[in-house]
């Protein structure tokens, strides 16, 4: 078997590509002047990078596959026509994108409005420096690495109102009114979701988030779904996906606040929308489904293919919601974030807070425990929202979805006095 | 949305071009914030002057025109001028024509409606997935269409005195296989939306029409249907033998967006059946009977009315004894439907507005003549 052979620590032991870019750093370091190494240690972070996760998940999961999986959602082909399956589609759109004119209105302001993009691509790309992607494939091990994220990943709201508001238009304003508001109120539940996670592995750092699920060999995901659920649901609101896309609701706002942004500008956001997006995905991976690891199958599979891999399982539910879900409304979804997700999250972290205390203090740390706390959780998680959602008056019970029918042609029915 | 803070009120025009407004229709909306505290219409954009005109052409030759008014359902506007111009020459149409006519209009009800769901659907943002299955349900139908008369959408099929021609010999088993196949597509959408979370908050007590407002309006339609009111001309009127045929009229609770979309599935349910019927007993002999070329009804006038998909679908038609009609009016239902859209929207959202749109169901072509 010539597989074994490979699982050593030498640089072509594909499990951790830092074994290849190391040696490589090293070399740099040590033979070229200081001044050629910060540029050459970057370009080969950025090549490797590029090729490992912005090529396949940017372009291909996040613009072919996510097309042709909407396709085939609403029963359609998707792209089939540029290259084979219509697999050149996204450089072509990439092209068709540079080659436009970037409009700006006359009446725009027009500094800002140029700023916008700029300010919205580049914590997309820091985002990415706190994933671990292998156990030592990590560009910076941080140990604050989610306030790191929760803060940055907050950023791009600016870039989105100043677009909102630059374009002079009311469809934008309307769109950046609608994100600020909406994000502000989501941030909420997700840090007190968050909170939770933090508490129960006892460390801020993603890397000691991952490790501590690979040593318990339990996904925080598995342990705690109501943190798993309120982070889907708010990161789908920060990231403006179906149903929560009301910033750039394409049928009341006409594009929220990109109505008036053309060519690349808008290549940018929409590219950079991907890139958040993965970046969402790529922490939830992280975070919830135990990151690089996977039950020991990351000592055979590379781990950073592992996480690519669930990455984008994870972003293929955000594919899946924008192509069935229809949209709430701003009232109603702030109303949600305030009634319903910051009770649930509240109670979700005093449960695990509980949990943690009766874990570390009472049962001596025994894994077996987690697993029971994985059971009253799910449990309690079907208790709390379903109970909940009946205290604020959810009965779908008493709401009639067929239409009453009658035979004869007359005036006004009342409800109740139907004839048959 | 309170009180407590003060804002100024803006005008935001909905339209001409906007995605939802269907066509180019404009609502000039004055908001507060998100909420909408006046909305005007403003609509000929598309204005044709189709009723003027007809006055120029004979009375065969301004059957194409009818289906240029609501193109969405151009074989029930035929219909509707057709049994206006015949009840003003008396003339009978023969079994098999009438048989074949209500095929064809059921069949145009139900694309329209496959239409009508799917953008209303997309209005309240399920991103195009329903409005596509609507779209590929509603093509097998074009198809039959183009199979009987050549055209898809503007079918200028029924001629005064029956039909243009007799139905292709394909016909019949190709629209038994769409009528077996076409329930399970009803079922498949209930299932995506019916009980859908976001599409009742989004739909459920939006644009309530109480049945007051709606007769008071003159609505028609799965408008006045949803309020609660059993009024189907099919039912009513009868015309084209529709009396024959069993089928039962959905009404709605609460005379709400949600209510005139669950009456709008359950039709196409109802039409199904029809269509079913219809299939089955359809009679032999001639398709249509033979009207001079040059028709010269006698002096007089004429008022028929069909149930069209959007309501009660109404030709005027009065006649000088001349070759050309001297006055032609139609009345539309999407136009009189709409009527209502101030009551319904002003104090909701700029959101709930695009669904009330959404709801009525409207054709731009059919509003502007």
């Amino acid at each position: 078997m010539a597989l074994p052979m490979l699982l050593t620590d030498h640089w072509y032991d594909i499990r951790d590509l830092s074994n290849l870019t190391n040696p490589l750093l090293d070399f740099v370091g040590d033979n070229i002047s200081s001044e050629l190494a910060y540029i050459l240690g970057p370009l080969i972070g950025f090549i490797a990078s590029f090729l490992i996760f912005v090529l396949p998940s940017q372009l291909y999961v996040g613009v072919y596959g996510e097309r042709k999986l909407i396709g085939r959602i609403q029963s359609r082909l998707g792209p089939n026509r540029v290259g084979p399956f219509g697999l050149i589609q996204p450089i072509a759109d990439a092209i068709k994108l540079m080659q436009k004119e970037a409009l700006t209105p006359k009446t725009a302001d027009t500094i800002i409005m140029n700023l916008a993009p700029v300010v919205f691509v580049a914590p997309a790309v820091l985002l990415f420096a706190v994933i671990p992607f292998g156990p030592r494939m990590i560009v910076a091990n941080v140990n604050v690495a989610l306030l790191y994220y929760l803060a940055v990943s907050s950023l791009p709201v600016l870039a989105a109102f100043m677009a909102g508001w630059s374009g002079n238009n009311k469809y934008s304003l309307f769109g950046a009114m609608r994100i600020v508001a909406m994000s502000i109120s989501y941030e909420v539940p997700l840090v007190l979701a968050m909170l939770g996670v933090v508490l129960f592995t006892d460390t801020l750092s993603l890397q000691g988030m991952v490790l501590w699920q690979k040593e318990w060999d339990i996904w925080v995901g598995m342990l705690m779904p109501v943190a798993f659920v309120i982070y889907f649901i708010c990161v789908s609101a920060e990231l403006n996906r179906t149903p929560t896309d009301i910033a750039e609701a394409e049928s009341e706002i006409v594009a929220g606040y990109l109505t008036e942004y053309s060519g690349m500008k808008w290549g940018l956001f929409y590219g950079m929308d991907i890139g958040y997006a993965l970046a969402a995905s790529a922490f939830a991976a992280t975070v919830f489904l135990g990151g690089w690891s996977m039950f020991g199958l990351d000592k055979i599979v590379p781990p950073w293919l592992l996480l690519v891999a669930k990455t984008h399982l994870f972003y293929m539910i955000f594919i899946w919601t924008r192509g069935t879900l229809p949209r709430l409304r701003i009232d109603q979804l702030m109303a949600f974030a305030w009634k319903f997700m910051l009770p649930v999250a509240l109670a979700n972290l005093l449960l695990v807070a509980t949990e943690r205390m009766l874990w570390v203090d009472a049962f001596d740390s025994k894994q077996v425990f987690l697993f029971l706390f994985m059971i009253v959780n799910f449990a309690s998680a079907a208790a709390i929202i379903y109970a909940w959602a009946r205290f604020l008056g959810y009965k779908p019970e008493n709401h009639p979805t067929k239409p009453r029918l009658v035979k004869e042609a007359g005036g006004y029915v009342p409800v109740g006095r139907e004839v048959r | 949305m309170t009180d407590t803070i003060k804002s100024e009120p803006f005008v935001l025009n909905i339209g001409p071009q906007h995605p939802s407004t269907h066509g180019v229709f404009r609502i000039k909306a004055t908001v507060d914030g998100e909420k909408v505290i006046d909305a005007e219409m403003v609509m000929g954009y598309l204005h044709r002057s189709m009723e003027k005109l007809a006055e120029e052409r004979t009375y065969t030759q301004n059957i194409p025109f009818t289906d240029r008014t609501d193109y969405l359902s151009s074989m029930s506007n035929n219909l509707g001028y057709c049994l206006a111009v015949e009840k003003l020459a008396g003339i009978d149409v023969p079994d098999r024509g009438n048989a074949i006519r209500v095929i064809m209009a059921e069949l145009q009800r139900l694309a329209s409606h496959c239409m009508a769901v799917g953008a209303f659907t997309n209005d309240t943002g399920a991103w195009q997935t329903p409005v596509m299955w609507c779209f590929r349900e509603r093509e097998k139908i074009l198809d039959l269409f183009e199979m009987t008369c050549g055209a898809r959408l503007t079918c200028n099929y029924m001629r005064i005195g029956g039909v243009a021609f007799d139905l292709p010999a394909a016909f019949v088993p190709a629209a038994r296989k769409l009528v077996q196949e076409l329930p399970a597509f009803i079922d498949e959408m209930e299932a995506l939306l019916v009980a859908n979370e976001i599409f009742i908050a989004r739909t459920v007590g939006v644009g309530v029409l109480t049945p007051e407002m709606a007769t008071n309006a003159s609505l028609s339609g799965p408008m006045l249907r949803g309020s609660g009111i059993a009024w189907d001309l099919r039912k009513a009127d009868s015309y084209c033998g529709y009396d024959k045929y069993d089928f039962e009229i959905p009404i709605g609770y609460r005379g709400d967006s949600y209510d005139r979309f669950v009456v709008r599935l359950e039709e196409m349910r109802q039409s199904v059946k029809i269509l079913k019927q219809a299939l089955d007993g359809l009679p032999g002999g001639p398709h249509s009977t033979q009207v001079p070329l040059a028709l010269r009804p006698p002096k007089g006038e004429a008022y028929a009315r069909v149930e069209g998909p959007r309501g009660e679908l109404g030709y005027y038609v009065v006649s000088d004894e001349g070759p050309s009609p001297h006055r032609f009016h139609i009345r539309p239902p999407s136009f009189i439907n709409l009527s209502a859209l101030k009551e319904m929207t002003v104090g909701g959202s700029v959101a709930d507005a695009i669904v009330v749109l959404g709801s009525i169901d409207i054709v731009v072509g059919e509003i502007d003549r």
